[in-house]
This record gives structure tokens, C-alpha cells and sequence, in this order.
């Protein structure tokens, strides 16, 4: 009798201790998408989900095409449809048309979509059409470990708009086994008398492009080349221009703005940092692949995860891409913050200071709301919620093609990325770069103003005219620069002013 | 006699018509007098604001028109000879002549965006086929797509490629409704085939050519999906078009009144441009 009760015991013990090893398997037979952790308990896990019931209601999503946000959108829909019952119409648009098909039904009263997908610098736009995230979502655990900075990019004044699925920061990726490459850091040193290793300034990061340019130096049989860059014009090329420009203009001894001064709000962006910056560009025209001045973003991950350049600067895709067991540079590649500058603007003094200066850009990044006039407000918040749960975000920033970033304190953990096949060593400097980024307190944040597509644009019309050889650097920025004035007395200074200040506060580290 | 009641009969036309084309325009210039965009999204009255802006502040506009009149001007002429000389080839008896008209064709029959998707494919730089085959000649790569001034080739290439063929088909239309006698009373005389064509073919053609180049002006000028898909309007400014651009204004950077501005500009400029160019052809093709 005692050794039946101890069985009975043992094998309530034992189904105790192994409930939720039982319990992720049970989803993750169901779902493969998270096999590598099973669910993981919490507020908006499989098991949570399964228990809601959505049955006869219809969710609309619109979000980005398929596969860069587009595909996880779907997947997880369509996972949602299964776990609730609910029916869920996904539909995919392309990345420059999110902001007017939002925006058109927002502005005539309608809400044809019940989420809406689009980029964080939207939120200024977007804010009065979207529901803040109900306080039940925000103080979640996974809201809770979400790091401060992203925090902030979905907020506006204190209230979250965005629900954060994505971080998003530009850094610097570069080919690993060139770099580290003793045979080459000789040549290098012999004939340029110069030390091959991570470029710390942008002008190194030029030299060493320009010196790798054209030539076979992985032995594959192909020409490589120096850099891959997002160049192509109202292809996110400003965020690219603002990457290269933190460096020369964001000066930590002059607070108060780095795209306009704050209190003036007169437009810095023709200011000789800048254009320094895109002078460097310009010299980026000769050590790009055949054809590089075209590049959109598809363009940069498949040229730089094809094995194809040498550096590569812009957000997380890119490497997480070249990372993958299918990647011709699997383990072959490095991250690191984005170079800096010998010397830095000052506006106050109207001088250069000189001295090593480095400025993260946290970029904006893929973010998502709940129409205020959504019919289906709850269900929506439980779907983003799920989209983002632990097993899923696990899941979703191993697969590059799917654009989920970093954007919680567990990411920036070694053992996350090992897991998945990384090297040690990679994973370490990955997470110490995101991690360095998070800390630093001299960081630029998108601009998030009424009007931010025309200043954006205004940019990228006038940089993509100097990398075209239309106009002059100076040219082309103090072009930029008038339609800045212009775009600003249309919309009204103190409505950007206003804006701005809290874009600034986060550069300021006020907030 | 009353015929009053006969004015029933056309309202059902007329109530279509204001629908779809009276009532559009007069939207349009209503909201080019507004300041619609994306922070203040309402139908409020600026005047003329718009068009001050236009006409003293605005050069990108006016380099975008006159790079879409060369862009569309060299392309109708590139697809009338060789439509021409097509629909020439297959007027005559030749063998497989239902074949090869089914041939030139297809061209037009395909999606135009699937299209230059996979001219984009041909021409890229570094990755496309055709630098390939070039390198293999020993020729250096050709900047297809990022030289500014080779992108407008490219961009007038692909626009020939895609719409030569219904140039084609309404000369082709053209030269089978010629009526016989002329041409043998050219035969009798022991006219040439060169100066069958001057004398005879091409004069009573003139009027269909007319045609044909005014329906395809109207048609090149609106180009805009070639543009999007293949070069984005760049490098630079350097293949940017009046519809992309408007575009731009519109549906990227939600200036909704400015760009209604623009395309009431534009729909203006384009009515008397086609105007004078038609009348200017009728006047040097058709001989009295």
C-alpha cells in the first residue's frame, strides 16, 4: 500500500515538475513556429489565447508586404484564427503606401482596418486616429521588459500609442573574416601604412571600402565590393544620411536639437557636419556595387548578406540575414556601433571640435496601433499582445527575413543568439553593440514632427541629387535646408517646436 | 408640340457624366484651394496659394514636365517608326504572318509592372543578366539604372518594349482599311516600293498616324508605373515624371491640396499641348 502511495506521489511530482514542459509541447506540436521553447507562460501566451473566444468576429489588419513584417503579421493571424476562432483578413501593402492607407480612411472618419501597421516616426501623425494601449497591456510582464528607449519611441507624452513589436537602431556591419584576417590586416598595413581593423571614424570606414572595392578578396570567384547603403531616393535613404551624420553633427556639448535648433527651429541640416556628411557619401558613390546608388533596403540585405561587400550599415535585417544557416557568410560577420567622426560640429561657437565623437541612431522602426474607431478593440490588443508574446518574439528575431528586432532587455543576451547557431563571439559583440547603443547618452532619435514625411523627403530629394552629381553637397543641403523653412511656415513652427522638444528631451536624456 | 419631356431621356447620360468626370474636376480644383495634408486634414480655403507656390517656388515641378515631354515625345516617336515598319512587314504576304502578329503583341498584353519588375532584373548593375553578358564581350558595366542620363534610356527602352506593339496594331488596323486603288494604280505606273510608301502609303495613313501619336501622347504622358517600379524616379531627380512626382506629393507626403494643384496644372498644360501638337501634325501630314 506505502509503495503505491509513494508511485502516486512520484508521478503527481513528476507531472508537477514537467507540466510546463508538457504544456509547451503541446503547443508547439501544434504551432512549429515556436518549437525551439514551447509556449512560455504569460498574459497573451497560446495557452492564454486558446481561452478567448473570438468566434463569429473578424479582425483587419493592414500591414506591410510580404516577407519583412508581412509574413509574421500573417503567421500570427493566422495562429490567432486557430487559438480564438476569430476570422482574421490580412492585408499587405507596400512599405511607401502604409502611411496614406491609413492615413486617407483616419482623415474621412472611417476605420477600415482594425490595426495598422507603419513606422514609429508616424506616431505624431497617427496618434489622434489610434487608441493608447489600455493600462492592462502596459503593465504586463513582456511590456515590462521592453527597454526604456523603445518605450519612449511608442510614446507620446507619457501615453503609448504604438504597441512595441520592433527595435530598430542602424549600426555597422562588416565582413568579419577580412577584418580579422592577419594576411590582410598585413597587406593592408603595407600598402596603405595604415591598421585594418572595425572603422572607428567614417573616413576610415572609407578607406578600407574603397581599398576592398573590386577585386575577388574572399576567393569565390566574384568581384566584392566596399559598401552596401540604402541610397536609392524615399527608399528610407534619409535614414541612411542622418547614420552617416550623428557623428559629425550631434554634439553632446550643444543640447537643444540636432535636426533644427529647438529654440529658433531654424533647419541645421545644411550646417558642416552634415554636409560633411554627405560629402562622404558622395565619395560612398565610388565603392558601392555596380549600380549601389540604387540600392533600396531589399537591395543592401541581399547585396551585404550575399557575401557581396565588405560593410554594410543600417538596421538588424541585414545581419540577422547574413547569420542564417543558409547565409553564404554564415558566422563570417561583426557588428559594431556606427563609426564615428575626429571631429564634431559646434553651432554654438560655429567651429569644429575636435576629438573622437560617436552618435547612435535609433531609427525608427516597425510600429503598430489600434484604430480609435475599430469596432473590435479588444480583440485587437489581445492580437498584438499574442504577436508579441515571449515564444513568438523568440522566435520571430532569429528568422531575418521577418524584420522583428531587438527591443527587450532579454535580447541582449548571449545566449539568445547561440541558441540559434551564432558563435560565441559574434553573439557577445551583437548584443554589446545594441547594448552600448541603449547606454550611450549621446543618441539621436527619428524626427517625429507634424509634416515628417515632407522634411524627410525634402532630404532625401536634395542628398539623392548631390549622390546623382546634380548638385554640390552644400548645394544640395542648403536646398534641403529652404524647403525645411518652407515645409515649417506651412505647418507652423511652434506646432513642429512643440513636436520636437519631446524628440529632443529623449536626446537630452530628460526622459 | 411640347418636347420638354425629351430632356428625361438624357438625364440618366448626364447624371453618369457629372458623376464620373464633371464632378472629379470640380473636386479637384476645390481641393487645390485647400491646405489638406496630413496635419490639418480638413477642406479649409487658402485661395491661391497653392498655385503661388507652384508657379514661383516650385522647379522641381517644371524640370519633372520637361523631362516627362522628352521622356514621352521620344518614346511615341521610337514605337510609331518601329510600329510602322512592324505593321508594314506583316501587311504584306508573308509566311507565319498570323504568327508573328500574334508575336509583337504580346508585349502589351503583359502586366506592365510584372514587367519592368523583370526589366529592373535585366538592367540591375551588379546582379542582372545583361551586364553579365556584356562583361563576357569584355564591355565594363553599364550604369543602367544609376547614370542620369542612361537611366532615361533605359526608362524610354522598356517603355518602347511595352507599348510599340499597340502602335502595331492600330497602323496595322490602318494599312488593312487602305483602299486597293491607288496602290495599283502606283503598280501600273512602276512606282517603286520606296515611293509607293512617301506618295502613296504614308499619305493616306496620315490621318490613322494621327491619331495613333495622339492617343499614345496621352497615354506616355501619365507614365508613372515604369518610373516606380524601375528607378523610383532617380538616380537624383534624373527620371522623375509630372505623375510620379505628383505622387510623391500626394500619396508620400500627403499634400493633398498641393497635389490637387498639380494635377489641375497639369490636366490644363495637357489639353492645350495636345491641342497645338495635334493641329501642328494635321498641318505637316495631311496635304490638302
Amino acid at each position: 500500500m506505502k509503495t503505491i502511495k509513494n508511485y502516486v506521489v512520484a508521478l503527481i511530482s513528476a507531472l508537477l515538475v514537467l507540466s510546463p514542459v508538457a504544456y509547451a509541447d503541446k503547443w508547439s506540436d501544434q504551432f512549429p513556429h515556436i518549437k525551439a521553447t514551447g509556449d512560455i507562460p504569460g498574459e497573451c501566451s497560446y495557452e492564454a489565447m486558446s481561452k478567448k473566444n473570438y468566434k463569429g468576429k473578424t479582425l483587419k489588419i493592414n500591414t506591410h508586404a510580404v516577407p519583412v513584417m508581412g509574413e509574421p503579421t500573417a503567421l500570427h493571424a493566422e495562429q490567432f484564427a486557430k487559438l480564438t476562432g476569430a476570422k482574421v483578413d490580412v492585408t499587405h501593402t507596400p512599405a511607401g503606401d502604409l502611411y496614406a492607407k491609413a492615413m486617407v480612411p483616419f482623415q474621412a472618419g472611417q476605420a477600415p482596418y482594425d490595426i495598422v501597421f507603419g513606422f514609429s516616426n508616424f506616431i505624431n501623425d497617427w496618434k489622434r486616429y489610434l487608441e493608447p494601449v489600455p493600462k492592462k497591456y502596459v503593465e504586463m510582464k513582456q511590456m515590462q521588459d521592453v527597454t526604456p528607449s523603445h518605450i519612449g519611441i511608442a510614446s507620446w507624452d507619457g501615453v503609448m500609442y504604438q504597441f512595441p513589436v520592433d527595435g530598430d537602431r542602424h549600426y555597422l556591419k562588416y565582413r568579419k573574416d577580412v577584418i580579422d584576417n592577419p594576411e590582410y590586416q598585413k597587406k593592408y598595413k603595407a600598402d596603405t601604412g595604415r591598421e585594418l581593423r572595425v572603422p572607428q571614424t567614417w573616413k576610415e570606414y572609407g578607406e578600407m571600402a574603397a581599398y576592398f572595392n573590386g577585386w575577388d578578396w574572399d576567393g569565390d570567384g566574384e568581384k566584392e565590393y566596399g559598401s552596401a547603403e540604402v541610397m536609392k531616393k524615399d527608399d528610407l535613404m534619409y535614414a541612411a544620411f542622418y547614420s552617416r551624420s550623428a557623428a559629425y553633427s550631434k554634439n553632446p556639448k550643444t543640447p537643444g536639437g540636432f535636426f533644427f535648433d529647438l529654440k529658433t527651429m531654424k533647419p541645421l541640416i545644411n550646417n558642416p557636419g552634415f554636409v560633411e556628411a554627405l560629402t562622404d557619401w558622395v565619395a560612398a558613390t565610388k565603392y558601392v556595387p555596380p549600380g549601389g546608388i540604387n540600392f533600396g533596403l531589399g537591395d543592401e540585405i541581399g547585396s551585404f548578406g550575399g557575401g557581396q561587400t565588405l560593410f554594410s550599415f543600417s538596421w538588424d535585417d541585414a545581419f540577422v540575414a547574413a547569420m542564417q544557416p543558409d547565409s553564404p557568410i554564415n558566422n563570417k560577420v561583426g557588428a559594431a556601433q556606427l563609426p564615428g567622426a575626429m571631429k564634431v560640429w559646434n553651432r554654438s561657437t560655429n567651429s569644429w571640435d575636435e576629438g573622437f565623437n560617436q552618435a547612435p541612431f535609433f531609427v525608427w522602426g516597425w510600429a503598430v496601433g489600434v484604430a480609435k474607431k475599430s469596432k473590435e478593440k479588444e480583440m485587437a490588443f489581445d492580437y498584438l499582445c499574442f504577436f508579441a508574446n515571449e515564444a513568438n518574439h523568440q522566435a520571430d528575431i532569429g528568422i531575418g527575413r521577418f524584420g522583428v528586432n531587438p527591443f527587450r532587455n532579454d535580447d541582449f543576451k548571449a545566449d539568445v543568439w547561440t541558441q540559434i547557431g551564432w558563435d560565441k563571439d559574434i553573439a557577445q559583440s551583437y548584443v554589446d553593440t545594441l547594448a552600448q547603443m541603449e547606454e550611450s547618452k549621446n543618441r539621436v532619435f527619428p524626427l517625429r514632427v507634424p509634416g515628417t514625411f515632407e522634411f524627410n523627403a525634402a532630404l532625401a530629394t536634395a542628398a539623392a541629387k548631390a549622390l546623382a552629381g546634380q548638385l554640390s553637397p552644400q548645394a544640395a543641403l542648403d536646398e534641403a535646408a529652404k524647403q525645411w523653412e518652407d515645409i515649417l511656415n506651412r505647418v507652423g513652427k511652434d506646432n513642429v517646436r512643440a513636436a520636437y522638444s519631446v524628440g529632443v528631451a529623449m536626446e537630452d536624456n530628460k526622459l | 408640340m411640347n418636347f420638354k419631356h425629351k430632356y428625361v431621356f438624357l438625364f440618366p447620360g448626364l447624371f453618369v457624366l457629372i458623376g464620373i468626370l464633371i464632378f472629379p474636376i470640380i473636386f479637384t480644383i476645390r481641393l487645390s484651394l485647400s491646405g489638406w495634408n496630413s496635419y490639418t486634414p480638413e477642406m479649409n480655403f487658402i485661395g491661391i496659394t497653392n498655385y503661388i507656390r507652384l508657379f514661383t517656388d516650385d522647379p522641381r515641378f517644371w524640370e519633372s514636365f520637361f523631362r516627362l515631354s522628352f521622356l514621352s515625345v521620344t518614346t511615341v516617336i521610337l514605337q510609331y517608326i518601329i510600329g510602322f515598319a512592324l505593321a508594314l512587314i506583316v501587311w504584306r504576304e508573308i509566311k507565319f504572318k498570323r504568327f508573328f502578329r500574334v508575336i509583337f503583341l504580346i508585349p502589351m498584353m503583359t502586366t506592365p509592372v510584372i514587367m519592368t519588375v523583370i526589366w529592373r532584373t535585366f538592367f540591375h548593375e551588379s546582379l542582372g543578366p545583361v551586364n553579365d553578358l556584356l562583361g563576357n564581350l569584355g564591355v565594363e558595366p553599364i550604369l543602367w539604372l544609376s547614370d542620369p542620363v542612361i537611366a532615361k534610356f533605359t526608362v524610354i527602352i522598356v517603355e518602347v518594349w511595352q507599348w510599340t506593339p499597340f502602335m502595331f496594331l492600330l497602323l496595322l488596323a490602318g494599312l488593312l482599311s487602305l483602299p486597293k486603288e491607288p496602290f495599283l494604280a502606283a503598280a501600273i505606273d512602276g512606282a517603286s516600293p520606296f515611293r509607293k510608301f512617301v506618295y502613296v502609303t504614308f499619305p493616306l495613313m496620315a490621318p490613322i498616324s494621327i491619331g495613333a501619336i495622339i492617343i499614345r501622347l496621352i497615354e506616355a504622358s501619365k507614365i508613372m508605373d515604369t518610373v516606380f517600379v524601375l528607378t523610383s524616379g532617380g538616380p537624383g531627380t534624373a527620371t522623375e515624371t509630372s505623375s510620379f512626382y505628383i505622387y510623391i506629393k500626394g500619396l508620400r507626403e500627403f499634400q493633398m491640396g498641393y497635389a490637387a494643384t498639380l494635377s489641375f496644372t497639369y490636366l490644363v498644360i495637357m489639353i492645350i499641348s495636345l491641342t497645338i501638337i495635334a493641329k501642328v501634325l494635321t498641318k505637316l501630314m495631311i496635304k490638302e
